[in-house]
């Protein structure tokens, strides 16, 4: 169980959070002028790497705020945290 | 009568505190500090258990957490007993009984053991092969299987004991206390971190506490006695917290281990009362030092699982630690130098060593020269070949080895025994270190893996590190544990190591035999019976990866995860493979590390503490008059209120006729609720809702669909504008912390811009729902200065409004199709209101019904429930309510999903109603929907979704999913059931009132 460092209220543990999915997957501003598969690349398609992926957590029995991480998913070490709306601090 | 092999009292056993316990029906005594292993060996008791497949008699083999044979049935009270338990880690107390394994009729006279006879056609994979066919046979053979498979019987009660769980944090944690954790804890207790050290078992020092010999020194003193001095100095540290009996299960990343502290397993049944049993224990480490010593492995020689057969290190134990001989006449055979250790504390305790049967053919120790100082007869470059006797070994013969160690030579030599001691090397146990994600690498020198590569803050020191001599525990140790907790100051300067071991070995994975290889039974995982012979034919048959030899051979599968046999397994693969050790990696080990019993991993939440009950305020009504209630996710919601001796059809028959009849009242307040505000509140609703919001009237109410972004049903409810930027939504009673959480997403996420606020406020309302067509009337008796005209408070439409001094609001709002009020207000007054509705209501009727009824007048109205009429795969338009989805709105969720091409399509499942060819014949929900049974196979159209029979309309009816079904209006179609099929017609799912009239009362 790994701990995650909440940008709002600091180090729990993961059990107090959710997990998200892929992180910087933008809704599309306009949907109705996209192809089903334009569309479908946005409602399917994951990357799901081993290895560093961007991802978006909530502190759902916290702050219950969104935020992202960076995380190595061969080994759960986490490489940055970041809050909605910001860059990622690392590539 | 038993032999007394209990020649000298220790440290570890108190001879004056006699215990008596019970082994397969007989007493035997033992003294305190006894294990039941140590306690049966001093009664010369060997036989403790057959094997799993062939049934073999079998023997204690170890001392520790290792043993993989003396696993025993312990306490026959129906409640406590526990199967698998090891008779090497069990402390003996006062009323113990315990009882073989696998054995039926008894351990001495086992009749399945007949497999051992019939083994030449039982090889690895036997099972597999021979019952596959016919296939449809596998269920009958699998009963047979099962029966005279398994190891333990299970408790048939609930666990009368209590446990619980415990948090800890520490700057280190050390796990075993023998002599380089003890070391470690010095150090860095003493250098001002707050320190934890653990030990499973019940005394601090590991092996060394018992290195008794004169040929063990520190600095001038016996190495035991060095040690304990140590003991005593940091039992005195404030920062060291020290747990005993104390097995670490689990090492998980970001240093985070469990452990199970054992508090009362070892006391006298009538002294544990009352007393925790088990502690798991959930600790956060930010350093974790593993010192888990190393474990001794066994020799893989034709009939190497005698009883009689043990470790080289577990015989010295329990002469040194416990006084108990392990036999009268023993053996040792090696391949190293620690077995001599062995024979010396024999030859000092005067025990007879019959000889030493050593691999190699070079020995050069101070060891071996006492030994043959002491007359013991050394085999050197000899194996042993076999060995006899049935329930105890009483002899072996031996051959020379030939030069490159393949063949054996020479004539067979025959010797009597009835013990054999053997050590084939260590393995450092680097178990938890693997389980945190611990890369290994292989020593080509002595053929071992040791940690290589750590994934966390973490460091492996003393045996487990593969630093097997004293020289290099000691000096390793510090120097190591200095750098790892980045300290200068130690109480330890230079270290004078006496000792007689020399590290020369003779590894030879699979002792060569006079025999051919199918002839013997050299066992590799003696729990599972897995021999050499067996993985060696799986590699014939193709198999290649160690976890599939594994599985196919169940080599390491048991309870004791081939802690002893695990090495040979991979050093006989590479050898037949003709590959190198490590390329093949290992099989992974997983936790935890030693069993656990349930009661553990659950701690205190069981029985009323399992999950979280959340009650309505007006619950003790419920209780008083009578309700049955139903679990709607953590809600105990009112089901029915069965009167004097109806069932539960009659209630619900009855509550449902009175509601359409006269009224009825339903406790609500489970339903989800939140409260939304903001100057962009509409502009939110009408993205996340289907239809369009803009134009809602402060005080209208309208019921919404929430789609998924893929355009399926997620929630439904009606939300009421109570001002120009307030909103409260209701959602499902289920759905409610969900669609919570998916509201703040997209706040946070997509659309921060907005400037909305979400709270919930679920917990803040009782709702009242009082329905019929008598509702107006009784709801104006608990209101009086309320208009409740038509014109004033029409349908979907609210008040804020006052029950005396108390605020409240009402909307009037209907999910049975009757005209309906709800009263939401305080939690508190929730009870008293619903009282008053009762009491204004007698003369009416009013009947409270309970969510059986409910959804039964849903389903007369064609309403759907979000989770049994849809499960995620239904649209809007598959639910036939195209009517909420708002042509005209740019965009909100799921939109763009509802015309991908797998939407429109025309066949997809669709909401319709389904009425019943005789309408006394009532639908089992999930039913299958056919139309053909001639088919084969036949083609599955949809199913039934909800059913009742309906009191109103006097008939069955149901609402169901069909593939097409929007078009199959009027069509037969048949639901086949297990003794007949059923005819039904697809019908609109509304069956009442289509006109909607009763919303106001207008009968």
């Amino acid at each position: 169980m790994f701990l995650i460092n909440c940008p709002f209220c600091g180090e729990r543990e993961q059990s107090e959070f959710k997990a998200g999915g892929e992180a910087h997957i933008k809704r599309p501003k306009q949907p109705t002028e996209l192809s089903d598969d334009e569309w479908a690349e946005f409602l399917f398609m994951r990357k799901n790497i081993k290895g560093v992926q961007f991802e978006r957590w909530n502190h759902a029995h916290g702050c219950r705020k969104w935020f992202n991480i960076v995380r190595d998913t061969s080994n759960d070490q986490i490489k940055a945290v970041y809050k909605m709306g910001e860059k990622p601090p690392v590539k | 009568m038993s032999k007394n092999l209990r020649f000298k009292s220790s440290k570890q056993v108190d001879e004056t505190y006699r215990i008596s316990f019970k082994f397969n029906n007989k007493t035997y005594y033992g003294y305190k500090g006894d294990t039941l292993a140590s306690a049966l060996l001093a009664n010369d008791i060997h036989l403790v258990g057959r094997s799993f497949k062939y049934h073999r008699p079998r023997g204690i083999m170890t001392a520790g957490s290792e043993e993989p044979n003396a696993i025993i049935q312990l306490h026959d009270n129906t409640s406590r007993t526990e199967p698998n338990v090891r008779a090497t880690e069990i402390e003996i107390y006062e009323g113990l009984v315990a009882s073989s394994q696998n054995c039926w009729p008894s351990v001495n006279f086992d009749i399945g053991g007949i497999n051992n006879i019939l083994s030449p056609i039982l090889p690895a994979g036997f099972y597999y092969k021979t019952f596959m066919w016919p296939k449809s046979f596998w269920e009958k053979y699998e009963y047979f299987i099962r029966k005279s498979a398994g190891l333990g019987k299970s408790p048939k009660e609930a666990d009368p004991d209590i446990y619980e769980h415990k948090y800890i944090h520490c700057d280190v944690l050390i796990i075993g206390a023998g002599i380089s954790g003890i070391m470690a804890a010095k150090i860095s207790a003493k250098n001002g971190l707050k320190t934890l050290l653990v030990d499973e078992k019940s005394f601090l020092g590991g092996s060394t506490i018992y290195d008794n010999s004169e040929f063990s020194k520190i600095n001038n003193q016996i190495t035991s006695s060095w040690l304990e001095k140590e003991i005593n100095e940091i039992s005195k540290l404030e920062n060291l917290e020290i747990k005993t009996r104390t097995s670490v299960a689990a090492f998980h990343g970001y240093n985070f281990l469990l452990a199970r502290e054992n508090l009362t397993d070892h006391l006298p049944i009538d002294q544990r009362e009352n007393k925790i049993r088990h502690r798991l224990l959930k600790i956060r480490a930010k350093k974790v030092i593993s010192a888990t010593g190393a474990i001794e492995r066994p020799l893989i020689f034709d009939n190497n699982d005698r009883p009689g057969i043990l470790l080289s290190s577990a015989i010295k134990k329990y002469i040194d630690l416990y006084g108990v001989a392990c036999g009268e006449n023993n053996i040792l055979f090696t391949n190293n130098d620690t077995a001599y250790e062995t024979a010396l504390s024999m030859v000092q305790r005067g025990i007879k060593v019959n000889a030493i049967i050593d691999n190699r053919e070079d020995i050069d120790s101070k060891l071996s020269y006492e030994a043959e100082k002491n007359n013991i007869r050394i085999f050197k470059g000899y194996t042993v070949v076999d060995t006899y006797g049935y329930k105890r070994i009483n002899g072996l013969s031996i051959m020379e080895l030939s030069k490159d160690g393949q063949k054996v030579i020479g004539k067979k030599i025959r010797l009597s025994c009835d013990s054999l001691g053997v050590s084939g090397g260590w393995t450092p146990a680097v178990h938890l270190f693997t389980q945190s994600g611990g890369k290994l690498k292989f020593r080509e020198d002595d053929q071992v893996f040791i940690p290589n590569k750590y994934p966390s803050d973490q460091l492996s020191i003393g045996s487990c590190n593969g630093d097997f001599s004293l020289e290099e525990i000691t000096t390793n140790t510090v120097s190591s544990v200095k750098k790892f907790l980045n300290v200068n100051n130690t109480d330890y300067k230079t270290f004078e190591i006496i000792t007689g071991i020399n590290k020369s070995k003779r590894n030879i994975w699979l002792l060569p035999s006079d025999k051919i290889l199918g002839k013997t039974k050299s066992f590799v995982d003696f729990q599972n019976d897995a021999t050499a012979k067996d993985i060696k034919l799986a590699l014939r048959e193709g198999f290649r990866s160690i976890e599939h030899v594994k599985r196919y051979t169940t080599t390491g599968m048991g309870t004791d995860q081939g802690k002893l046999g695990n090495m040979h397994a991979l050093g006989i693969i590479s050898e037949t493979a003709g590959t190198k050790m490590g390329e093949h990696g290992t099989t992974t080990f997983r936790p935890p590390y030693t069993p656990l019993t349930f009661g553990t991993i659950v701690g205190r939440n069981v029985g009323e503490f399992f999950d979280i009950i959340r009650r309505t305020p007006i619950h003790d009504w419920h209780v008083e008059n009578n309700a049955k209630f139903e679990n709607v996710g953590q809600w105990k919601r009112a089901w029915y209120y069965p009167k004097a001796n109806e069932n539960m059809h009659q209630a619900v028959q009855r509550e449902s006729k009175a509601a359409r009849d006269c009224a009825g009242i339903l406790d609500a307040s489970t339903l989800g609720k939140i409260d939304i505000q903001g100057t962009d509140a509409s502009e939110f609703l009408n993205r996340v809702y289907t239809n369009a919001w803009s134009k809602l009237a402060i005080g209208k109410c309208r019921y919404g669909l929430m789609l998924n972004e893929d355009g399926m049903v997620y929630d439904d409810g009606v939300t009421t504008r109570l001002d120009e930027n307030h909103y409260i939504m209701t959602t499902t009673t289920g759905g409610a912390a969900n669609v919570l959480g998916k509201l703040e997403d997209y706040l946070q996420t997509e659309w921060p811009e907005l400037d909305v606020y979400l709270s919930s406020v679920t917990d803040h309302y009782a709702t009242i729902s009082v329905c019929g067509p008598h509702s107006k009337k009784i709801i104006s008796k608990v209101i009086p200065d309320l208009d409740f005209s038509d014109e004033k408070f029409p349908h979907m439409s609210f008040k804020n409004t006052k029950i005396g001094q108390v605020k409240c609001r009402v909307m009037r709002i209907s999910f049975t199709g009757e005209q309906s009020y709800e009263i939401n207000i305080q939690s508190n007054y929730g009870k008293s209101v619903w009282e008053k509705c009762m009491e204004e209501g007698k003369d009416f009727n009013i009947t409270p019904y309970g969510t059986e009824t409910m959804h039964l007048l849903r389903a007369e109205k064609g309403f759907i429930i979000v989770g049994q009429d849809t499960d995620a795969t239904m649209t809007p338009i598959d639910l036939q309510m195209d009517w909420i989805v708002s042509k005209k709105k740019y965009d909100f969720i799921g939109k763009r999903s509802l015309y991908r091409s797998d939407t429109i399509k025309d066949d997809r499942k669709q909401l319709v109603g389904l009425l019943t060819e005789n309408p006394e014949e009532v639908l089992e929900e999930g039913a299958q929907i056919v139309a053909d049974i001639k088919k084969s196979p036949i083609e599955m159209l949809g199913h039934v979704t909800s059913s009742y029979y309906s009191p109103n309309l006097n008939k069955s009816i149901a609402l169901g999913v069909v593939k097409g079904g929007k078009k199959m209006i009027g069509q037969k179609l048949i639901i086949p059931m297990e003794n007949k099929n059923i005819n039904v017609t697809v019908a609109d799912p509304v069956f009442l009132d289509k006109e909607g009239e009763r919303l106001n009362a207008k009968l």
